[in-house]
C-alpha cells in the first residue's frame, strides 16, 4: 500500500477559548497529517484537545469564545482556515465528513434515517427521488443493516444503539468523501458492537479507499485500527509513529505511562503502573513541558523549556529531550 | 494507616493545583453581574422595596407626614408639581414638600402619598401572596414527587370523605347526623387498628379486600387536583371569592396566595422526581439516611432554586392581581390608597387629569418589569445549561 | 457453586433472584408484559474477594447492584448477606445492615450533591457511626480523605471544584465512612480516563488489602474485570451465562457468549492479531424474550434444541458454571 501524498496537513494549528475571564490553550501548535488511504489515530484523555483540532478542521468550532489562533489546515492544496462558510459548506459532507460519539443525539428523532441520508446527498449532488432511494438501501446495505428496504423508513429510537452508529456512517459515506472523521465513534457502544463498527470501519475504508481520522482514548481499539498513530496530551501532540513503533518502543514518558497503566488480567496481582496527579487545566498549564509535573523522569529544565521534537527515525518522533540519544550516543 | 498512606502516596503524590476556592455566592455575583437587566431589575425591586417600607412609616400614624386621606376639595385634580394654594389652606392641610409632587385627585388628595401607601400593600401583597402559593407549592410538589408511587387505600378515602361530610353537617347544623358519621368514622379507626393486631392468616373477605385495594396513586391524586385547580379561570375564581368575603387585604392575599400554587407544584415535583432518581440520593440512601433527611439535607437545596425563580416572577402576577381587583372594585376597601383603586378612580377623569391613570400605571408597570427581569436573571445564573449558551 | 470451602465463608449469596418491571400500556395502564430485568441470578461472593459481573448495557447489572442495596425492592430469590437473608427485611430491620453494604456510583458528577461541601457529604455517614464529638468527625474525615488520597484542605471545597478522578475517590471516601464490609462498585472506573483508572483501580486493591473488604466489581470491561476480580459472572439478559474463577472465564470460556464478549476486546499487545468472532445480531429489547435460551438469537453454535429447552447451569468442572448445555457437552467430550 503506499500512501505518500498527504492529503490533509495541519500546521501549528492553535485553538484558544475565552472562559471565565481565562484563556484556555485546548490546542497549543499541533502539526500532523493524514495521508491517502490512511487511518491516523489521534489518542488521548479527555480535555486533552483532540475534539476541538477535529472541529476546527471542519470549521466548527464555536466562535466566540473559541478563537483559530494560528496555523494551517491544508487540505487537498486549499487552506481551510481561510475559507468562508459558504466554501466550507461545500467541503463538509461532501471532501470531510464527521462520524460523532453519541449516535443518539446526532440522529434528528423526528425524521426517518431515510430522509436524514437522503438529505446528506441532496445537499451536495442533484438525484433524482427513485435514485435517491435506491442509493440510500445500498448504503444502509453498505453499512451492514439488515433488511435495509423495511429499515429506511425507521425512526432513529427503533435501532439499537449498534445501528445507530452504522446509520451515522451511512450519512457519512453518503458524498464519497476523501476522509471521513470519527470521533470517538465507539466509546458509548458495547464491546462486541463496538468490534462489528470497527470492522465494519476497516472494510468501508479499504473498499472505498478513503482516509480516516479516529479520534480515540482507547488504546486497545487504536492498536486495532491504526496505521499511525499521534499522542495527544494537554493541547500538543507528545508522540507520533506507526503502530508498532508506539506500542513496542514508546519513547514519551506519557505515552509509555498510559501503555502501563492499562489493567489486563495478565497483569494481576502485580500493581498497576499510575500516572500520578491529573490532566492540567487547559487555562492553568504549567510551564516547559506540560506533562512535567506527572512526570517521573523530568529534569530541571522541563519546567523551564518547551521540549523540542526528537526524530527516532522513520517517522517516530517524541516530544522529550530528556529520553532522546542521538544516534551513535553510547548507553 | 501509615502504611496505605505510603503506599498512596505514591499515586496521588501531585494534586493538579485547584483553581481558586470560589464560593457559590460569588460564582453567582459574577454571573448575575453580566446580566444588565437583571442588574437593573433588582436596583428597581430595592428602590420600591425602600420606597414601600419607608412609605409605610411615613403615611401611617395618627399624624403622618403624608397624609393620604387629607382631603382639600379647593385643590383637586391638580397637575403634578402644582405649588399648593397657601391662601386657601390650614397649615396642616399643605403637603409636606411644599408641592403635589404627582398631583391631587378629584377630592383633592395627594396623589404622592397616596402612591406611598399602595407601594406597601402591592409589597405585601406580592410577598405574603407568593409566601403562600409557593410554601403550599413545595409541600404538596415534594409530595407528589417523593412519596407519589405510594397508593391510598379505598377505605381511607372514603374515611377522610365521611370526615368531611360529617363536619360539613355539623357546620350547617344537621349536628345530630354529622355527630354520628363523625363517630363511626372514629370506630372504623379504633376497628382497623385492632384488626392489624389479629393474625393475619385468615382470609380476607371480599368487602375488605375491595376497602384495602389500592385506589390511588398519591401523585395521581395530587396532580389531578392541580390539573382540576388550572381548569378554573383563576381571576373569576378570585372574584366570586372576593365577593363572598368581607373586603380585606388580608383575604386579598389569602385568595391569590390559594389560588395559584399549582405552577410551584408542578416544578417542585418534576424536580424531585428527576433528584430522587440520583446517584447521590441513592447513596444517602444506602447509608441509611432517614427519609426526612433525604428530603430537607439532600433533594430540597437542589430543588429550591428553579421555586426561587418562579417566585419572583408569581410576586410580579400577584402585585398585577391585587391592582385588577382594587381596579374593579373587589379589592382593598376605598379609603385604603392601593395602586389599583388609584388607577381606577383615575380612569373617569382620563382627559382632564391623565396623571391620575398614568403615574399608577407606569408605577405598575415598571415593579411588575423589574420583577420579571430580575426572574429571568436568576433563571439564568442558577441554570447552568442555560449559562452556557451565552 | 454449591460447595463451600469451610475456610473462606461467603459474605453475600445471591439465590434466585428475581426483578420483573411491569410493561404498562393502553388508557387504563394495563400491564402488558413484563421486563425480566434480573431473572434468577445466583452467585456468591467471598469475604475479602471480589467476584466480577460482566456484561453489556441492559443486560441488569445495575438492576443487580439496587436489589442487593435494596434501592429496589426484589420479587423473589434469597439476597443472604452474613446469613441472614436481608431480602424481606423492613426498613428497620435493615438498619444494622444498611451501613454494611455500600456502593460507589459510575457517574462521578451525578455521584455527589452539588450543594454540600466534600466534608459534609462524607460526614453524613460518619454521623450515622454514632461519632457525637465534632472533633472525633473532623479527624475521622481527615482519615477518610487522606486514605483515598485527597488533601484534608479539600473538605470545605463543592464537588464541581473536582475533575472526575476525585470526585471518584470522594464518593469511595463517603462509601468507607460507615466501615462497610461490602462495596457494590457499579462501574466506578468505566467513566475515567485510562491514566486516572489505573489510579482508582490501585487505591481499591489497597483499601482491600488494608481494610478486608469484599467487592461485587460490575462492569463491561473485561480486561479491568480480569485484572481486579476472583471470580467472574457474565450475565446477559438478566442470565448469568457462566460462572468461574477469572483465570477459568480467560483461558477456558465455555459458554458462547463468553467467548464473543472476550474476542471483542481490542487488545493493545501488538503481538496479538486481533481479530473479530462474529457474533450474529445485537442486544435487543429485552422485553421480547425469546423462548429457550436467552442468547439464540446470537449465537453461533445454537440448534433447534436451544429454541425450546430452558438452560440450566450445568457445572463443567469444579467452581466453572455454565448456562449452555452445548458447551457444557462438549466440554465432557473433549478433554481439556
Amino acid at each position: 500500500m503506499t500512501h505518500d501524498r498527504p492529503l490533509l496537513c495541519v500546521e501549528n494549528l492553535k485553538v484558544y477559548f475565552q472562559s471565565n475571564g481565562a484563556r484556555a490553550h485546548a490546542v497549543d501548535g499541533i502539526s500532523f497529517e493524514v495521508r491517502e488511504k490512511e487511518t491516523v489515530c489521534i489518542v488521548g484523555e479527555s480535555g486533552c484537545g483532540k475534539t476541538v483540532s477535529a472541529l476546527s478542521i471542519l470549521g466548527l468550532i464555536p466562535t466566540p469564545p473559541g478563537e483559530i489562533v494560528d496555523g494551517q489546515i491544508i487540505f487537498s492544496g486549499q487552506n481551510l482556515i481561510n475559507l468562508d462558510e459558504k466554501a466550507m459548506q461545500k467541503i463538509r459532507g461532501n471532501h470531510i465528513s464527521m462520524v460523532f460519539q453519541e449516535p443518539l443525539t446526532s440522529l434528528n428523532p423526528v425524521f426517518t434515517i431515510g430522509d436524514q441520508i437522503g438529505e446528506a446527498v441532496r445537499t451536495h449532488q442533484q438525484i433524482d427521488t427513485e435514485a435517491l432511494f435506491q442509493y440510500c438501501v445500498q448504503l444502509l446495505n453498505d453499512v451492514g443493516i439488515p433488511s435495509p428496504k423495511q429499515r429506511i423508513n425507521d425512526y432513529p429510537h427503533q435501532l439499537s444503539g449498534g445501528q445507530r452508529q452504522r446509520v451515522m456512517i451511512a450519512m457519512a459515506l453518503a458524498c464519497d468523501p476523501d476522509l471521513i472523521i470519527a470521533d470517538e465513534p465507539t466509546t458509548a457502544l458495547d464491546v462486541t458492537v463496538q468490534a462489528q463498527i470497527l470492522a465494519l470501519l476497516r472494510s468501508i475504508q479499504k473498499k472505498r479507499s478513503m482516509s480516516v481520522l479516529y479520534i480515540s482514548h482507547d488504546l486497545g481499539v487504536v492498536s486495532a485500527i491504526a496505521d499511525r498513530i499521534y499522542v495527544m496530551y494537554a493541547g500538543i501532540m507528545v508522540e507520533q509513529g506507526n503502530t508498532d513503533q508506539i506500542f513496542r518502543s514508546a519513547r514519551h514518558p506519557y505515552t509509555q505511562g498510559l501503555l502501563a497503566s492499562l489493567p489486563s488480567p495478565s497483569k494481576r496481582g502485580k500493581r498497576l503502573h499510575s500516572i500520578p496527579g491529573t490532566v492540567p487545566n487547559p487555562a492553568y498549564k504549567p510551564k516547559g513541558c506540560p506533562f512535567h509535573p506527572r512526570c517521573r523522569q523530568k529534569i530541571l529544565s522541563c519546567q523551564q523549556e518547551y521540549p523540542g521534537m526528537c526524530d527516532y527515525g522513520e517517522g517516530h518522533l517524541a516530544r522529550c529531550p530528556v529520553l532522546f540519544k542521538p544516534k551513535g550516543y553510547p548507553g | 494507616m501509615n502504611m496505605v498512606e505510603k503506599k498512596l502516596s505514591n499515586d496521588f503524590y501531585i494534586e493538579s493545583p485547584l483553581p481558586p476556592k470560589r464560593t457559590r455566592m460569588q460564582e453567582f455575583q459574577r454571573h448575575f453581574g453580566q446580566n444588565r437587566l437583571a442588574i437593573l431589575g433588582l436596583f428597581i425591586f430595592i428602590l420600591f422595596f425602600c420606597c414601600a417600607v419607608t412609605g409605610l412609616f411615613l403615611t401611617s400614624g395618627s399624624r403622618p407626614i403624608f397624609d393620604p386621606a387629607m382631603v382639600r376639595l379647593q385643590e383637586k385634580l391638580r397637575p403634578p408639581l402644582a405649588k399648593p394654594n397657601l391662601d386657601s389652606l390650614q397649615p396642616q392641610e399643605v403637603p409636606a414638600l411644599g408641592v403635589y409632587l404627582m398631583g391631587t385627585d378629584d377630592l383633592g388628595r395627594d396623589v404622592f402619598a397616596r402612591m406611598l401607601q399602595g407601594a406597601w400593600v402591592s409589597l405585601t401583597v406580592g410577598f405574603v401572596a407568593v409566601g403562600i402559593s409557593v410554601l403550599i407549592g413545595i409541600f404538596m410538589g415534594g409530595i407528589a414527587g417523593y412519596f407519589g408511587q405510594h397508593h391510598i387505600r379505598t377505605d381511607h378515602i372514603l374515611f377522610t370523605l365521611a370526615l368531611i361530610l360529617g363536619t360539613g353537617l355539623v357546620i350547617v347544623n344537621y349536628t345530630f347526623i354529622g355527630i354520628v358519621i363523625i363517630l363511626l368514622c372514629l370506630a372504623y379507626i379504633f376497628y382497623s387498628c385492632l384488626a392489624r393486631h389479629e393474625s393475619t392468616e385468615k382470609e380476607t373477605p371480599v368487602l375488605k379486600a375491595v376497602l384495602h385495594s389500592n385506589a390511588v396513586s398519591v401523585d395521581t391524586l395530587i396532580m389531578r387536583i392541580v390539573d382540576i385547580m388550572l381548569c378554573f379561570p383563576s381571576f373569576f375564581l378570585i372574584l366570586t371569592v372576593v365577593a363572598l368575603l368581607p373586603a380585606s387585604i388580608y383575604n386579598i392575599m389569602i385568595v391569590i396566595g390559594l389560588t395559584s400554587w399549582m405552577g410551584t407544584t408542578r416544578f417542585v415535583r418534576a424536580e424531585f422526581l428527576s433528584l430522587r432518581e440520583q446517584d447521590f440520593v441513592a447513596a444517602a440512601k444506602a447509608l441509611g439516611l432517614s427519609n426526612f433527611r433525604i428530603i430537607f439535607r439532600h433533594i430540597m437545596p437542589n430543588a429550591i432554586a428553579p421555586v426561587l425563580v418562579s417566585a419572583t416572577i408569581g410576586i410580579a402576577s400577584a402585585i398585577l392581581t391585587e391592582a385588577g381587583l382594587s381596579f374593579l372594585g373587589f379589592g382593598v376597601p376605598p379609603p385604603h390608597a392601593t395602586w389599583g383603586n388609584i388607577l381606577s378612580n383615575g380612569k373617569n377623569f382620563i382627559f382632564d387629569a391623565p396623571w391620575l391613570t398614568f403615574i399608577p400605571g407606569v408605577a405598575i408597570l415598571i415593579v411588575v418589569l423589574s420583577f420579571n427581569l430580575f426572574g429571568e436573571g436568576l433563571r439564568d445564573v442558577m441554570n447552568p445549561k442555560l449559562r452556557e449558551r451565552h | 457453586m454449591e460447595s463451600k470451602n469451610k475456610n473462606n465463608h461467603s459474605i453475600l449469596r445471591i439465590e434466585g433472584l428475581k426483578k420483573y418491571f411491569p410493561i404498562r400500556r393502553g388508557f387504563l395502564q394495563k400491564i402488558h408484559g413484563w421486563v425480566k430485568a434480573v431473572d434468577g441470578v445466583s452467585f456468591e461472593i467471598e469475604q475479602g474477594k471480589t467476584m466480577g459481573l460482566v456484561g453489556e448495557s441492559g443486560c441488569g447489572k445495575t438492576t443487580v447492584a439496587r436489589l442487593i442495596l435494596k434501592l429496589l425492592e426484589s420479587d423473589a430469590g434469597k439476597i443472604i448477606f452474613q446469613g441472614h437473608d436481608i431480602r424481606r427485611f423492613s426498613e428497620k430491620e435493615m438498619k444494622p445492615y444498611r451501613k454494611e453494604i455500600q456502593i460507589i456510583f459510575q457517574d462521578p458528577f451525578g455521584s455527589l450533591n452539588p450543594r454540600m461541601t466534600i466534608g459534609q457529604s462524607i460526614e453524613e455517614g460518619i454521623r450515622i457511626l454514632g461519632n457525637k464529638h465534632a472533633t472525633n468527625r473532623k479527624e475521622r474525615l481527615e482519615t477518610l480523605l487522606s486514605m483515598v488520597g485527597m488533601s484534608s484542605d479539600s473538605s470545605d471545597r463543592y464537588p464541581h471544584e473536582f475533575s472526575g478522578g476525585q470526585r471518584q475517590r470522594i464518593g469511595i471516601a463517603r462509601a468507607l465512612s460507615v466501615e462497610p464490609s461490602l462495596i457494590v462498585c457499579d462501574e466506578p472506573v468505566s467513566a475515567l480516563d485510562v491514566s486516572i483508572q489505573a489510579q482508582i483501580i490501585n487505591l481499591l486493591k489497597d483499601l482491600q488489602d488494608q481494610l478486608g473488604l469484599s467487592y461485587l466489581f460490575i462492569s463491561h470491561d473485561l480486561n479491568v474485570v480480569g485484572y481486579l476480580c476472583n471470580t467472574i459472572s457474565v450475565m446477559y439478559k438478566g442470565h448469568i451465562m457462566e460462572f468461574a474463577s477469572s483465570e477459568d472465564i480467560f483461558n477456558h470460556p465455555h459458554h458462547p457468549y463468553t467467548i464473543s464478549l472476550l474476542s471483542a476486546i481490542p487488545d493493545p499487545d501488538p503481538d496479538i492479531k486481533w481479530h473479530v468472532k462474529p457474533s450474529n445480531g445485537h442486544i435487543g429489547d429485552s422485553d421480547v424474550v425469546p423462548e429457550g435460551c436467552k442468547y439464540q438469537d446470537r449465537c453461533t453454535i445454537a440448534e433447534t434444541a436451544c429454541l425450546k429447552d430452558k438452560m440450566v447451569f450445568e457445572k463443567v468442572r469444579e467452581n466453572h458454571f455454565v448456562r449452555c448445555w452445548k458447551a457444557a457437552k462438549n466440554h465432557g467430550s473433549s478433554p481439556d
